[in-house]
């Protein structure tokens, strides 16, 4: 496959959550605003991004026995830096995110990802592969805060839209609403792909 | 006394992990297909989130704390985690074969399971003592039992609902949790302050 076959994978055919079903902890935790949603995906593309890049270069010096432990330490020194980089640069974000910052290191993408690709494919094809994924994942996170802001604070981007009319169901922003907007956008994505085939 | 009853109901109902944290939902969603199998991950998880929580706490206030280098908490506690699930992997294979055959194919899949890494780092955020953090790992995995149990109960049942073909499966079960995670809001208000 070429590069742009491998970009555009992970956006619809093997996009990470509503396709391959990772990452789902993040994806349910930090997505009660777009900003939330859309600065979660692009640390974890960010990480994703430099995990491949690294396993990649890497991967005929190491050993097979010990690849899982050395995938551990590059994947969690690429998320101790964003990790740093956020706490510097966008307080609010990072206070908002918490520990699912940290918790970058055990989302089954990167590690799935690493295990599966850049572990055995060629850096160009890598970095495709990351960018797609990366995307595919924050376009999700997108699509599920948008729908549970809209209908729990009645706002887009913080910017008030509903409220004159539409009294907000807090409902949607607290953990139930994050459960119940996921299974239904998962059966709904199911319904779509099996309509194509 | 009184504060580690708090920390343990509030860990185990109140604030429960899977429900109310989002931690360790591939597990809750990828075991829960029967009682068994979910029985089996619960246990691993309690068994090795306490251990873990130990472990990690003395690390973070014997070296990392002393050496200032509180910053690489992230890679030294899942190295940690990851070392530790192997050495209890060996441990149990050698002095209980029956404990190796219910935990057995479930402990390797704890490295990665947020939830074990999350009570580590809330146990350091929240400045627990090495009791209080023991008494938050437990009821941390305690609290997970119990909801990937009650999922296993009910998707047991599902089998025989009549569903639309796209909601069997994951979708279906979302729905589930997201009626379970309602009805543990009941928990809420225990201790109001």
């Amino acid at each position: 496959m070429g590069f742009s076959a491998e970009l555009k994978k992970g956006i619809f055919k093997d996009n990470p959550t509503f396709r391959l079903l990772l990452g789902i902890c993040p994806t349910l935790a930090v997505t009660t605003s777009i900003i939330n949603g859309i600065g979660m995906g692009l640390a974890t593309t960010f990480v994703l991004l430099g995990s491949n890049i690294c396993i990649s270069l890497l991967r005929n010096f190491i050993p097979d026995k010990i690849r899982i432990p050395a995938f551990i330490v590059i994947i969690s020194t690429f998320v101790t830096l964003i990790d740093l980089l956020m706490a510097a640069y966008a307080p609010e974000l990072h206070e908002a995110l918490g520990i699912f910052i940290p918790l970058i290191v055990v989302n089954c993408i990167i590690m799935g990802r690493a295990e599966a690709f850049a572990s055995r494919s060629p850096v160009f094809l890598s970095i495709a592969d990351a960018i797609g994924m990366g995307v595919g994942f924050t376009l999700s996170l997108s699509l599920i805060s948008f729908v549970r802001e809209l209908l729990g604070s009645g706002t887009v981007f913080g910017i008030d839209l509903l409220s004159s009319f539409y009294n907000p169901a807090v409902f949607m922003i607290l953990p139930p609403g994050a459960f119940l907007t996921m299974g239904l956008l998962l059966g709904l994505f199911n319904y779509i792909s099996r309509k194509r085939r | 006394m009184e504060n580690l009853f708090v920390i343990f109901i509030t860990v185990f109902l109140v604030n429960n992990f899977v429900l109310a944290k989002f931690l360790g939902l591939c597990p809750f969603l990828g075991v829960s297909k029967d009682l068994k199998s979910a029985k089996s991950m619960g246990f691993a998880v309690i068994f090795v989130m306490t251990i873990a929580s130990v472990v990690t706490w003395c690390v973070n206030t014997y070296i990392l704390v002393p050496y200032n280098v509180t910053y690489l908490k992230t890679i030294v506690f899942i190295l940690v985690i990851a070392t530790l699930v192997q050495f209890v992997e060996l441990f149990i294979s050698k002095v209980s074969p029956t404990l190796q055959r219910v935990l057995g194919i479930y402990l390797p899949l704890i490295t990665t399971n947020c939830a074990v890494l999350g009570v580590c780092i809330l146990n350091v955020q929240e400045e627990f003592n090495l009791l209080e953090s023991i008494v938050h790992g437990f009821a941390a995995g305690l609290g997970f039992t119990l909801a990937i149990c009650m999922m296993a109960g009910i998707r047991e049942r599902l089998e025989f609902a009549k569903l639309p073909v796209s909601m069997q499966g994951f979708p279906i079960s979302l729905i589930v949790g997201s009626l379970m995670a309602l009805s543990f809001f009941g928990f809420q208000g225990f201790f109001s302050n």
